[in-house]
């Protein structure tokens, strides 16, 4: 670790690469720690949940990644290049669609192609014709062909979610953060979307780094899961999934599967209990 | 009768019969023209002087339009100012609080001691009157877009030039229309103080002269003109933004045009 502090940029192989990163809000007197000393290593094609109990610090790995928040003290690497200085492709997902209310669905999955290079040259003369195709298809996969034209209130939380993960995908991202995107949706259009998740994952084999409090997902959709505690935040445990792919829920009633989430539960469920004891 | 096609007709007999009761009323207590002219009589005078009034008329449209054009332009350029920098913010809103509550009418005779009488005063006015709707909509617009759309541009690694044209703008534009529609009618009430004042053309002159000789249904004729421009000019921003905006009210016939 220490060595790889003192080469500093040097490329590296890993697509995300935290080293000790701290992250604190807050002045002197009401300092929170939302992040402790955080190393994290993805590599490339790696599918990583993090899941914890909620004010853990999951969501603010992603800002850092994302690039959208700054860490107080240590280094992130994306792509073997500090954060900020590189050109990695970004897809994001959120917990709410964020689908922009103006534009059609199909305009709203081809935005990504308007602002991201090398996608952004030629936008306004292949909007009508390539791009156009390219965002068609990719909703095709996600079962909403035929829905390019709809504006995201006439669709359902489920279809909106889809068409935002279109988005996502839709600039070939390296990096594919989710940030809960099925949290707010009812069980059978998550696992729905779970099956086409993880289809995507396959077929275009993104680096995922996917934050959730659904273990069941976590287990479902990760190849790795870190589990994280609060206050201060950190990752208190790193675990390979060995379920082999496609998955399908079927899978989540075998009793490994069963008795991964368990062991996973009982972890967070002892970190709460010993954070409530000390307050 | 469908329910909208009833509404329509209720809502036209309605405003009709607001102006036969002012006619009935006129007529009932003979009340002399030199005091409140029949609707009848001012319509009247309106078409029978016509070629005298329409110079006025034109006048008066073109400076509003101008003034409303001019003041659209700062309006938003301003807007966008004060609604993405908070500094902007800080050293413009007292200031434009501070100047929008000066009556006009007070200034009129300060743009006459610089520009002269006459039409670029009428456009001053128009233009200063409009402006402050516009830019406090505009720049409430802007700075209430959601955190969660600027994000999604963001982690895109967009400018925030990009960020203003495909979120920030499109975001504001319920915003402006709204403003848009205060601002149409307010621009018509500068022009005509400016004509009022310091003018020798448009309807602000044409009533002041009518009711200095007592010209009564002349003057009523001029109202009913301006308030005539002023419905047009709503109606033909509400179309615009029927069209524009129709995400923002859910509307079926913005998606059909989409």
């Amino acid at each position: 670790m220490n060595q790889a502090l003192a080469t500093g940029v040097a490329p590296r192989n890993p697509v995300i690469d935290l080293e000790r990163v701290n992250v604190t809000f807050g002045g002197e007197k009401n300092k929170t720690v939302a992040l402790a000393e955080t190393s994290l290593r993805i590599e490339k094609g790696e599918f990583v949940a993090l899941v914890g109990p909620s004010g853990c610090g999951k969501s603010t790995i992603l800002k850092l990644v994302a690039g959208t928040l700054s860490p107080s003290e240590g280094h992130i690497f994306v792509t073997g290049r500090e954060i900020g200085a590189n050109e990695v492709r970004i897809g994001m997902a959120f917990q709410n669609p964020t689908l922009l209310p103006w534009l059609n669905i199909r305009d709203n999955v081809m935005m990504p192609l308007k602002i991201v290079p090398p996608f952004k040259h030629g936008y306004a003369k292949k909007k009508k014709g390539e791009y156009r195709e390219r965002a068609e298809a990719l909703l095709a996969k996600v079962g909403l062909s035929g829905f390019g034209e709809k504006f995201p209130w006439q669709l359902s939380g489920g279809m909106q979610q889809r068409a935002s993960l279109c988005r996502a995908l839709i600039h070939d991202p390296t990096l594919l953060l989710l940030d809960e995107p099925f949290g707010a949706l009812d069980q059978f259009t998550r696992e729905e979307l779970w099956e086409i998740m993880q289809n995507l994952w396959i077929e275009k084999k993104p680096t995922v780094l996917l934050v959730t409090h659904d273990l069941k997902e976590a287990a479902y959709l990760a190849s790795r899961i870190c589990v994280m505690q609060a206050r201060p935040g950190r990752i208190i445990e790193d675990s390979t999934v060995p379920f082999a792919r496609p998955r399908t829920i079927d899978v989540s009633f075998e009793p490994d599967f069963v008795s991964l989430t368990q062991r996973l539960r009982e972890r967070i469920v002892a970190v709460r209990a010993v954070k409530e004891q000390q307050p | 009768m469908k329910p909208d096609t009833r509404r329509r007709v209720l809502s036209a007999c309605c405003i009709l019969g607001s102006f036969v009761a002012w006619e009935a009323i006129c007529l009932a207590f003979g009340v002399s023209d030199m005091v409140l002219p029949r609707p009848t009589q001012a319509v009247y005078t309106l078409v029978s002087q016509f070629p005298a009034i329409w110079p006025h008329a034109f006048q008066t449209i073109y400076t509003t339009l101008v003034g409303l054009g001019l003041g659209i332009l700062i309006g938003v350029l301003l807007g966008m100012l004060i609604g993405s920098s908070r500094l902007a913010y800080d050293v413009a809103y007292p200031m434009l609080v501070g100047f929008s509550s000066i009556p006009k009418v007070a200034i009129v005779p300060i743009l006459v001691l610089w520009f002269g009488a006459g039409t670029v005063p009428a456009i001053l006015t128009a233009m200063v009157m409009c402006v402050f709707p516009i830019v406090v909509n505009v720049a409430t617009g802007l700075a209430s877009t959601e955190p969660e759309l600027q994000d999604v541009m963001r982690t895109l690694k967009a400018t925030k030039l990009e960020i203003l044209w495909n979120i920030g703008l499109p975001r504001t534009m319920p915003y402006f229309f709204a403003s848009l529609k205060v601002a149409a009618t307010l621009a018509f009430v500068g022009t005509v103080i400016a004509e009022t004042v310091a003018s020798n053309r448009g309807i602000g002159n044409l009533m002041m002269i009518a009711s200095s000789s007592f010209d009564v249904p002349l003057v009523f004729a001029g109202l009913f003109i301006l308030a005539g421009l002023g419905v047009t000019l709503y109606i033909v921003f509400s179309a615009i933004e029927a069209r524009v905006t129709g995400w923002a009210v859910r509307s079926d016939d913005f998606v059909s045009n989409g």
